[in-house]
């Protein structure tokens, strides 16, 4: 008997729902557009003046009003980043077209990422604090600022009182979250809202990220983030992210939706020390995660890559990528370069995307850079979408410290060897949301 | 499944003294770690208590670099987690360290770091475009508080799954079921699972300053916890940390390892109702209670000890009360509930594992730690809270359960470990 309730036999877990909160668009569907037009959502930073700072590009999310898309009583009560999940969450849910209240309360549950929680509102209290004095704090600072601010509210808005979860682990928190949806459906969950955002594009957020090192200090965006070429110089920080509906093919099945696809495979691990003389884990991982998949490298068609835009991460994830799939052995592309890097919202929002092009047959393509850099011996997807009509594609995400996962997907009816269920007969393919 | 978590080695940083046996000692005298706080100056605040670590960190093994780059809730992890090696007697580096997994859980992260640093880039607050150029090289990791598991993790050599929980205040609850997971569906055999939260600063303390959580008994600050006690009147923020090393079971017993604990059961639940307020029913942390129990395959008569999360607010202890009412029925009269919080005070994230650990220890000693300064009686709470006195009790299961902002409610099981269990 397990202790967490995970059994032996894990269910499959079909994506029924996405949310798209990003710089590519609000909404799926102006994402995904932008996505195969490689409209790019990055710019001059508009928050606040950035002429004081090094970095002056980033991915903002256009156009967002928090008062179209959150209820009222909770724009003051949450940061940004919460703004972006609620909103993201309710279109994956429209999407899904699931009604929480129908269904188990128990059986329901939500897991978000977060890198680095209300930094925006954080800044806010703490200039309160030390300009007026502790009496000044907002009430609602304790529940706005802290990681678990998004999971709770979604928990508390949708009714869905499940085991739910928070999970940060930097850049790779989308895939971790994706990873924990799953276990839940092992063991007794039949729905999870999963997924992650970040918003941290405010001075402070801005100045800490920069303290890395590895954001880009071009100051045209068309040039500040070109990973795996010889121009790489850093990355783009963004905001937003994506919110997806995990359900169990038995759960999908009876309530007739239909899906975009599903989680195949998944596997994660941690790079040694620098300095430790052991090299890093990202290639052991993608291998992993494939065995977990029960798929041979030949069998991925697409590989989304984690594209830090440093010279020495994007030439050792080229080398993984080489390493498991033979030079150029797999199309590998970055729809990041048109949002930057979002942290705990960047792989939840590749995944999405991912799941939208096995669903369209279309590979998107990595809009800014002109050829791979000497170093990076891969396929890079560039220039325009390749309609090779994908079935399976591969998730890579690496966090700052050493965080390193990796998920499988696989569109549906994309002549993959499986057992076709009755789920599969019965529920129809999901399109994009008109 | 077949695979079960034992737990090997316990480390801990806490308030009243710096490891396992210093924390067992305070706990089992039933003395009280809270005071005045003396770590920033508090005088401005409604609450102006709270249970501190006496703790230097250069004098448990860290370097000045290490220092420099940890803020105090990553260094009371990496210390804890050191001890918790040291107990279990694993040789670093395991032949294989990706099977070796990390889940740290923390509710503010380092919190503290990013505080203090945005004192000195905003010139205390006077500028909103905060300088640049003052920045502290690993700033970001303070704003990331992933940044707690990298450093257990480097401390462990580990390259498996590693993962920072953030459930709020149940975060080292969940990061330890967390860890059970790894173990069970076979990514790791070895992990080291606990929690860190070092919240002892303005920022923090205002925020629960404006909703009055935390107690405002300044006059009194040793005996400023109380929970279950009639005139409880809030929490009392703590600090600290425990790493415990979990591991598969019959690997442990391969290398003769000599566990503390099985972790029999975990469940976690939200009630879906209010980021801050409970119901007082208990509805959701009941239904964690006996999901947790139902996979631990024990009935009530079988839990010996609830380790209760018992925080000293007027709402979380009538809360509790009626989840084990209606979790363990009847039984839940026969059964010692204590709170140690009443001595080492709330921990946020870390409390969850401050709490487990404790448990362990109980185990192994057969003592069930009391609830301090518990004198007047709440007719709302009448259970057995074992008032100011530890208890000599045969212990075979113990349940800790927390509750989180946010929603959360979790509960883990822990039992004698097999072959104790055999012997008894």
């Amino acid at each position: 008997m397990s202790a967490t309730g995970i059994r032996d036999e894990r269910p499959r877990a079909l994506v029924t729902g996405i949310g798209v909160v990003a710089p590519t668009g609000v909404g799926t569907r102006q994402h995904w557009e932008s996505v195969l037009a490689g409209k790019s959502g990055l710019g001059r930073i508009t928050r606040f003046d950035p002429s004081g700072y090094p970095v002056q590009v980033a991915g903002e999310v256009p156009g967002y009003d928090e008062a179209r898309h959150v209820p009222g009583r909770l724009v003051p009560q949450t940061d940004r980043f919460t703004h972006f999940a609620i909103t993201a969450a309710q279109e994956a849910l429209t999407d899904a077209r699931v009604a929480p209240s129908a269904l188990p309360e128990y059986e329901m549950a939500v897991v978000t990422a977060s890198s680095s929680g209300g930094t925006d509102f954080g800044q806010h209290e703490m200039e309160r604090l030390y300009q007026k004095g502790p009496s000044w704090v907002s009430a609602y600072q304790s529940i706005a600022w802290f990681y678990a601010a998004t999971t709770g509210q979604l928990s508390i808005r949708h009714g869905m009182r499940g085991p739910c979860g928070v999970l940060c682990s930097e850049q790779a928190g989308g895939l971790d979250a994706l990873a924990q949806a799953w276990r839940l459906l092992s063991s007794g969950s039949r729905l999870v809202l999963v997924g992650g955002t970040d918003a941290s594009l405010c001075p402070y957020g801005l100045v800490a990220q920069m303290a890395t090192g590895s954001l880009a200090t071009t100051d045209d965006p068309a040039r500040a983030y070109l990973p795996f070429t010889t121009a790489a110089r850093g990355f783009v920080p963004g905001e937003g992210g994506a919110l997806l509906v995990v359900e169990s093919a038995q759960s999908a099945h009876q309530r007739g939706a239909s899906h975009y696809g599903e989680l195949l495979g998944y596997a994660a691990g941690f790079d040694p020390r620098p300095g430790s003389g052991r090299p890093a884990v990202l290639g052991a991982v993608i291998r992993r995660a494939l065995s977990d998949a029960g798929l041979t490298p030949d069998r991925v068609d697409l590989v989304f890559a984690d594209a830090h835009g440093t010279p020495d991460r994007d030439a050792s994830e080229a080398q993984a990528i080489t390493e498991v799939f033979g030079p150029c052995g797999v199309p590998v592309t970055a729809p990041k370069t048109l949002t930057g890097r979002l942290y705990a919202g960047g792989a939840a929002l590749d995944t999405a995307t991912a799941l939208l092009a096995l669903s369209e047959g279309i590979v998107p393509h990595t809009a800014g850079p002109d050829r791979p850099a000497p170093a990076c011996d891969i396929d890079l997807v560039l220039g325009q979408p390749r309609p090779t009509r994908p079935r399976t594609a591969l998730i890579v995400a690496r966090g700052h410290g050493g965080f390193t996962s990796a998920l499988v997907v696989a569109g549906r009816h994309r002549g993959l060897d499986r057992g076709v269920t009755s789920a599969e007969v019965t529920s129809p393919v999901k399109g994009i949301p008109a | 499944m077949t695979r079960a978590a034992v737990i090997t080695g316990v480390g801990v940083v806490a308030p009243g003294g710096i490891g396992r046996d210093a924390y067992w000692n305070l706990l089992s005298a039933g003395r009280t770690a809270t005071r005045r706080i003396s770590l920033f100056d508090a005088s401005g605040f409604r609450s102006r208590v709270a249970a501190e670590c006496d703790f230097d960190p250069v004098a448990f093994g860290l370097s000045s670099r290490e220092v420099r780059r940890m803020d105090r809730a990553a260094q009371f992890a990496v210390v804890a987690a050191r001890e918790a090696i040291g107990d279990s007697g694993i040789e670093l580096p395991v032949s294989d360290p990706g099977r070796v997994g990390v889940s740290i859980g923390s509710a503010v992260g380092c919190t503290m770091g990013l505080e203090k640093e945005y004192t000195v880039l905003s010139d205390s607050g006077r500028a909103w475009l905060v300088d640049h150029r003052y920045s502290v090289p690993h700033l970001y990791g303070y704003m990331a508080p992933s940044t707690i598991a990298t450093e257990v993790a480097w401390q462990a050599r580990a390259e498996g799954p590693a993962a920072l929980v953030s459930t709020g205040c149940t975060s080292g609850l969940d990061a330890v079921g967390h860890g059970v997971q790894l173990i069970e569906e076979g990514t790791a055999d070895i992990v080291l699972a606990g929690a860190a939260d070092a919240p002892l600063s303005p920022i923090t303390s205002a925020c629960f300053d404006a909703i009055k959580a935390t107690s405002p008994n300044n006059d009194d600050p040793a005996h400023a916890s109380r929970p279950f006690d009639g005139r409880r009147d809030g929490f009392v923020l703590g600090e600290g940390a425990a790493v415990m090393v979990i591991e598969e079971a019959r690997a442990a017993q391969a290398r003769g390892a000599d566990p503390y604990a099985e972790i029999l059961g975990f469940a976690g639940r939200s009630n879906g109702f209010h980021m801050t307020g409970l119901k007082p029913d208990g509805r959701e942390m009941a239904e964690a209670i006996r999901v947790a129990m139902g996979r631990a395959r024990l009935a009530p008569p079988d839990i010996d000890y609830i380790n209760a999360h018992g925080s000293g607010t007027r709402q979380n202890d009538r809360h509790e009360t009626a989840a084990f009412k209606a979790s363990l029925g009847h039984h839940a009269y026969a059964t010692p509930v204590s709170s140690i919080k009443s001595m080492i005070g709330h921990s946020l994230g870390a409390i969850g594992s401050l709490e487990l650990a404790a448990c362990v220890l109980a185990l192994r000693h057969q003592v069930v730690p009391p609830t301090a300064n518990l004198h007047v009686a709440d007719p709302e709470c009448d259970l057995d809270y074992v008032p100011n006195i530890a208890r000599e009790r045969r212990l075979r299961n113990v349940l800790s359960v927390g509750s989180g902002f946010g929603g959360f409610q979790s509960a883990i099981i822990l039992g004698q470990p097999r072959a104790a269990r055999a012997a008894a």
